[in-house]
């Protein structure tokens, strides 16, 4: 259990004890959610977060009805409305909390599944079969995934579930946070990218977890970074802004991120874009090759954004030699970027991967290559969908920071960063947060991600995320489909 | 290298408290006095920072608070809470949202364009221009021209006919006398007659004098020309809705009408340019059902600029702006005489990316309304239209406060354009002109989760 670092969890209903409460303590002994605690006048209602609303009247140990003294109410929370936005709905975010605290999908009647986008994810269903006769326990699915498929000597690099994590540049993200994220991913059995900010000392003894990033402006790439790491990753263009390079605001440019990205400190960073070295498949290839000769045991990853060309973006990285082909989505991304850009250039991923996928396919190289989708993947169950609609795995990396209590307020870049102390360089919210705390929320959002993907997977028949790759006979989107064309049970 | 275009700004603060979308809720009652009270630990200092603005008895707390919880969170007795502000959701209407009114607000008071971390957070796609997405270049795309940075990105566009081929005279091989005189604009906006504003000249001086200061035009009625637009002549569109004296006067002096369209319209476009060889005429013409017809033979009848309006809305009372001038543009390109004539589209154009897309749907340039209001604080409450007082006292708006916003706004729209235009990997607005090669389209790309659920 890793619950909130604040002293009030934001929930969605609030429960209140009156006056007339006089501390008989049976609350403390009916709630099986263990939402009071004992005080000593009264209790104290400190995990109302764990509350499951209304739906609780029925149940024979609900406070609101058993106290005797009618001392206890339930309210919604005032400030729950102000929470998130279209994609990020307060019930995402609060169930991404409460995941993240205690590694289980919520039973509070919150919406942990889809957001309010009106689109893509959101209008995006599953359809299950009707029961048959033998099913699947999610404990016999297998969730893993080999990123090297190309069939060259290097390793296979199998995780034991579909998605690693994206990434955040030093700099862009505290040491804490950084280190967080790669620590949950090596206790997953999984990657974490740098970004482009430089391979701090501390992540040494996690090497073999780390995906080191060479992006446009090259910040912190040595030669003998590469050669650490299993995994090196091409950053063409991000989602967060296509078609545009990195920025770090000055403010966050301290000695040490400067040091780290050798340049000075106090002045913004804008990586250039597009990659000036690349402006062909084939100087693309000479940027692989490169990399394969300095480092002989590592995988290839580009990571590109979703153009109208996506499809010729992923045929050229794998004829050049890439093992995974990220495509970052336009809506997701964790660092500043113009607000124009988030929302109008390049695609949705929900769009990109089929287009991909379909294309792949017809080349007849789709299980040659891992196709890594991320870029607005919120939820398990848009985890699950995005690899419906072909692709292997995803990439994560906005449900972390929410797992570290990020609230998405947008205010990353400002002045002394995140007031939350997840991207921030300023040494004292930095201190808002330890790095055994931060693991444990990320490692117990995943395990949740995987359990509900197992779910999902045995609902459907599958024995492995494998076979779910690109069936998008499974999925329908409610804006084109007539309840009664459907035959199976909608989720 | 030759002078850049480039908009200096400075901040203009507002003359009222902007509307925001969240309040601060803080009770006095059961408040314990902690020795380290929340409110202290304030990250942004918000609470040592509140002031009460006498004018509006409004708390300052609310505008500088960046909704990070943190009190909420941490106040032992639970006395602090964040909630909507009600009058924030009622701003604007169904188009012109609160978000589009915050943005604008925010570009017109600093200058600066909206930059955030996080992603993105709205709805997925929506009517109109949430309808399409543009594209960007990467790989396999080696059309950026060069490795050029986005100082080399022009913005420049020219308003008038075009010949296709220049034809020497007979005889002596001199460049003919009759080139069609051209409008050079160093952006590919221009300002537009207002839907509705308070009474007064005050909102019409601000708009003419911040058209002189970024270089552009815009469009005054003659029938209100008055002796106070006189400074700003450079700046002038005449729309010629009334001739005679003292408009035939100015006539000389002006580089560009607009003159409604009507039957008789390209003869009083020949009259005008018989007084003046080197004005350029633009017709301006409701946008709608017959639109690319009558473009068409607007166009084939010699027509220099055609400027196409759609209500505020972008609504042309069946389409949508883009759609429509989708359908022009498309209709010309297949006449073979699209090139001839330059084409202007206005109504909706809400923020920056509209003026993008709008030109990737044929528009060779935009014009602004709307956004010219809200620059200068509108909340396009529409009291005006009533006759009732604007609560932010726009009739007595000072002309120089005016223009400098709206200068700060329209610099963060060329930044932004900058920026798309940069993505796309292209060196000048011209070539973005019904570019919907590089644009994506909702009712497209939506193809593919229509056939979703079917096998195969």
């Amino acid at each position: 259990m890793t619950p909130t670092r604040f002293r009030n969890p934001l929930s969605k209903y609030r429960i209140r004890i009156g006056d007339t409460c006089d501390n008989c303590g049976e609350c403390v002994t009916l709630c099986p959610y263990g939402i009071f605690r004992k005080g000593a006048r009264r209790p104290k209602a400190a995990g109302d977060h764990l509350c499951p609303g209304p739906s609780c009247e029925k149940e024979p140990f609900c406070c609101i009805k058993r106290c005797h003294a009618r001392a206890i109410s339930m309210l919604p929370n005032p400030s729950f409305e102000m929470l998130g936005d279209s994609r990020w709905t307060a019930d995402l975010l609060v169930s991404s909390w409460y995941m993240a605290e205690t590694g289980k999908l919520p039973y509070q009647g919150l919406n942990y599944k889809t957001g309010a986008s009106g689109g893509g994810f959101d209008k995006i269903r599953f359809v299950y079969p009707r029961r048959n006769g033998s099913p699947l326990r999610p404990t016999d699915v297998s969730c893993a995934v080999d990123l090297n498929r190309s069939g060259d000597r290097r390793p296979l690099l199998r995780i034991p579930l579909p998605l690693y994590l994206g990434g955040m540049s030093f700099g862009s993200v505290s040491i804490v946070s950084m280190l967080s994220r790669v620590r949950a991913a090596t206790a997953l059995g999984t990657f974490c990218c740098t970004g482009e900010g430089g391979y701090p000392e501390e992540l040494k003894p996690y090497d073999d977890h780390v995906i080191t990033q060479v992006a446009t402006g090259l910040f912190g790439v040595r030669e003998e970074t590469i050669k650490r790491v299993s995994i090196v990753e091409f950053k063409y263009a991000q989602g967060a802004k296509p078609g545009l390079g990195g920025h770090l605001l000055g403010d966050k440019v301290t000695p040490r991120v400067a040091s780290m990205r050798e340049v000075v400190a106090g002045s913004a960073l804008f990586s250039p874009f597009p990659f000036h070295s690349v402006y062909s498949v084939e100087d693309h290839k000479k940027h692989v090759d490169w990399i394969k000769e300095i480092n002989p045991r590592a995988l290839v990853s580009v990571k590109v954004s979703t153009p109208t060309d996506v499809d010729m973006v992923a045929v050229g990285s794998y004829f050049a030699g890439a093992h995974i082909i990220q495509l970052d989505g336009s809506y997701g991304g964790t660092g500043a970027a113009p607000d124009i850009a988030k929302k109008n250039i390049a695609m949705p991923i929900e769009y990109a991967v089929p287009k991909v996928h379909k294309f792949l396919k017809e080349e007849g190289i789709r299980d040659k290559v891992t196709i890594v989708a991320s870029g607005g993947i919120r939820t398990p169950h848009d985890m699950a969908k995005i690899i419906a609609l072909g692709a292997d795995a995803v990439c994560i990396g906005t449900a972390d920071l929410v797992a570290l209590e990020c609230l998405r307020c947008h205010h990353c870049e400002s002045g002394r960063g995140c007031a939350r102390g997840i991207a921030t360089t300023d040494d004292e919210l930095t201190g808002l947060m330890n790095v055994e705390w931060g693991t444990q929320r990320i490692i117990n959002l995943y395990l949740a991600w995987r359990a509900h993907l197992a779910g999902v997977l045995a609902r459907l028949g599958m024995a492995s995320v494998s076979e779910l790759v690109g069936r998008t006979d499974v999925l329908v989107h409610m804006d084109y489909t007539k309840p009664e064309e459907i035959d199976g049970e909608l989720d | 290298m030759p002078v850049k275009y480039h908009i200096k700004t400075q901040p203009v603060p507002s003359r009222f408290q902007p509307v925001i979308r969240s309040g601060v809720i803080a009770w006095e009652e059961g408040c314990l006095r902690c020795v380290r009270c929340v409110k202290k630990e304030c990250v942004y200092k918000v609470y040592e920072k509140q002031a009460l603005d006498p004018r509006e008895m409004l708390d300052s707390l609310d505008s500088l608070c960046k909704d990070c919880f943190r009190c909420v969170q941490n106040c032992p007795n639970r006395l602090i809470e964040k909630g909507f502000n009600p009058s924030w959701k009622a701003l604007g209407d169904e188009y012109w949202t609160p978000e589009i009114l915050s943005n604008l607000w925010f570009q017109a008071e600093t200058g600066r364009i909206p930059v955030s971390g996080a992603g993105y957070g709205g709805l997925f796609a929506g009517p109109g221009f949430d309808a399409m997405w543009t594209d960007m270049s990467e790989i396999v795309r080696p059309t950026r021209d060069g490795i050029h940075g986005r100082e080399y990105i022009s913005t420049t566009v020219h308003l008038g006919r075009k010949v296709k081929a220049l034809r020497f005279e007979k005889g002596n091989g001199a460049v003919p006398a009759s080139i069609p005189p051209l409008v050079e604009l160093p952006l590919p906006a221009i300002f537009d007659l207002l839907p509705f504003a308070p009474p007064g000249r005050l909102v019409t001086r601000a708009i003419l004098a911040a058209s002189r200061l970024v270089k552009t035009l815009a469009v005054v009625r003659a029938s209100e020309w008055g002796e106070d637009y006189e400074p700003y002549l450079s700046a002038v569109l005449l729309y010629l809705d009334r001739t005679g004296p003292p408009i035939d006067g100015l006539l000389g002096n002006m580089r560009m009408v607009e003159i409604p369209d009507g039957r008789d319209a390209l003869s009083l476009q020949t009259a005008l340019k018989a007084r003046n060889p080197g004005l350029v005429v633009a017709i301006r013409v409701g946008l709608g059902e017959d639109s690319a017809v009558r473009a068409a033979d607007l166009t084939l009848g010699g027509a220099e600029v055609i400027h196409f309006v759609a209500d505020y809305h972008g609504f042309d009372g069946g389409m949508f702006v883009k759609d429509r001038m989708r359908q022009v543009h498309l209709h010309l390109v297949d006449k073979g005489i699209r090139d001839l004539v330059t084409l202007i589209g206005s109504g909706g154009v809400a923020m920056a990316e509209h003026m993008a897309k709008l030109i990737i749907c044929g528009a060779d340039a935009v014009a602004l309304d709307i956004p010219l209001l809200i620059a200068m604080e509108c909340r396009l409450c529409k009291r005006c239209t009533e006759g009732i007082q604007c609560p932010v006292e726009l009739d007595r708006v000072n002309p120089e406060w005016g223009s400098a916003r709206i200068r700060n706004l329209v610099a963060g729209w060329h930044n932004q354009l900058l920026e798309v235009l940069g993505a796309m990997g292209m060196r000048e607005v011209r070539r973005l002109r019904g570019e919907m090669g590089r644009a994506m389209f909702y009712e497209d790309l939506e193809k593919e989760f229509a056939a979703l659920g079917k096998r195969g």
